[in-house]
């Protein structure tokens, strides 16, 4: 019986394991807008095109997340957070910036860096993994600097004062 | 005078360092590449022969950065060479020091001076970030904006005079602008300097025709072509002090190449107009640079 209950427990935890794999963790509530994203988007054609439209863009977002993760100075500033829930909104995210016509519902900018403490060297190392994920999606480094100029200024929000 | 104006600077360091030295621990490095800017021939930070609001090495604001250049730019009938190093503080304030070394070589035989005659001088510079953010503010117009001087002392006092310099000594004072135009992929700078000095400074301070100092403007422009390479032009004003020989504004085209974070080369050629009564003074600009 002891037995059976721990098996149960432990294909309990495993099944809830997987679960968190998938779903996301529950956040405060908070209202849902694009004015969250920070900036308007780009509206010019070429530079979505530049991206390779969506499906470049979610590439992009799931790479700079990779790269974040496996990184020893940013690794250990993402783990503790939900990266299901990040992957999602950095795609929306970069999505909505670039013009792919994709409705941004994450927090904004300030919450949603609150308790990571981001220094600019940080902040920094993350445009870097950016750099990359676009150069190996062919974004030319003129289209790549559009898209940066929108995320620059997020700097004063992200960036722990 | 000269006093009062070192000590203003030395007061705000002093006061912005150490209110940030207090709040946070000392991170090493951390700015993207070439955004340290390079290391004009006057120690600060800037291009060629134009200084910028950029503050040196590769320290972000909470931390303590140090780059150090080397540059030659062997002239028609001289060669020119400039060493140094600059310290950045909390990417707020730069102290910088240059050695500029003259060399008149087989000119100076013809100008009476003895062959291998070299001019020299030494730079301490200050530099104070005032306002704004070169990279960051990309949704507003308001550049980089830093105050700065350079005391420069000059060797060979007694030739100086006789040439007509009235001073082996000078102090610029400079405000200098930087914006990064990110969407673009531009960097544009301007800096206003009040100087008195000839060639620099290597030929002395003040002079018989103009004594006191004057506004000079530095302009450069510069295109990333890459996150590493950095190609671009500058156009630089100087005074026109001694009556023995006019001194003509100079120019440069370069291309700054950050090979990686902590090392970059710099190639141009530069234009300097008469020096000495030596006409169409131009040649190679040559700069290694690291950082950290």
């Amino acid at each position: 019986m002891r037995a059976l209950t721990l098996c149960a427990a432990i294909a309990l935890t495993s099944l809830s394991a997987v679960a968190s794999a998938q779903e996301e963790e529950p956040v405060a509530p908070y209202v849902q807008s694009d004015a969250n994203a920070g900036a308007q988007p780009i509206s010019d054609p070429e530079v979505l095109a530049a991206f390779n439209g969506r499906d470049g863009i979610r590439r992009i977002a799931n790479r700079t997340v990779d790269l974040a993760l496996a990184d020893p100075q940013l690794g250990p500033i993402f783990r503790p957070f939900d990266m299901v829930r990040l992957r999602r909104t950095l795609n929306e995210h970069f999505c909505y910036l670039l013009g792919g016509g994709c409705t941004y519902t994450g927090r904004d900018m300030t919450t949603s860096h609150a308790d990571m403490g981001v220094q600019t060297r940080d902040f920094n190392l993350l445009v870097r993994h950016l750099r990359t994920a676009m150069e190996e999606e062919d974004v030319p480094f003129a289209m790549q600097n559009r898209f940066l100029a929108v995320l620059a200024p997020m700097h004063r929000d992200v960036v722990a004062r | 005078m000269k006093n009062a104006l070192l000590a203003a600077p030395v007061c705000v360091l002093a006061t912005a360092v150490g209110a940030e030295a207090l709040a946070r621990d000392l991170v090493w490095g951390g700015k993207l590449p070439l955004t340290r800017g390079v290391t004009s021939i006057e120690g600060g930070t800037g291009a060629g022969l134009a200084t910028w609001a950029l503050i040196g090495g590769n320290a972000t604001e909470d931390g303590v950065g140090v780059s150090a250049f080397y540059t030659v730019i062997p002239l028609s009938d001289y060669d020119f060479t400039a060493y140094g190093m600059a310290v950045g503080l909390y990417d707020r304030v730069e102290l910088s020091y240059a050695h500029q070394e003259f060399d008149t070589g087989s000119t100076g035989t013809l100008l009476g001076i003895g062959e291998g005659f070299t001019f020299e001088q030494d730079i301490f510079g200050v530099k104070v970030r005032l306002i704004g953010d070169a990279l960051y503010d990309q949704d507003r117009w308001l550049p980089q904006i830093a105050v700065g001087v350079q005391y420069k002392q000059a060797e060979h006092g007694a030739l100086i005079s006789a040439l007509g310099g009235e001073d082996d000594s000078g102090l610029d004072v400079y405000v200098s602008a930087t914006k990064i135009l990110l969407d673009r992929s531009l960097v544009l700078n301007a800096t206003v300097r009040a100087t008195d000095a000839n060639q620099f400074g290597l030929l002395g301070f003040g002079g018989d025709q103009q004594g006191d100092r004057t506004a000079q403007v530095e302009l450069s422009g510069a295109y990333m072509l890459s996150d590493r390479l950095l190609v671009g032009a500058e156009y630089r004003t100087r005074p026109d002090n001694l009556g023995f020989a006019a001194e003509d504004d100079g120019y440069d085209v370069f291309a700054a190449y950050a090979v990686t974070d902590n090392l970059t080369l710099v190639a141009g050629y530069v234009e300097l107009g008469s020096i000495a009564t030596f006409d169409d003074q131009n040649g190679a600009y040559l700069s290694l640079q690291i950082g950290f």
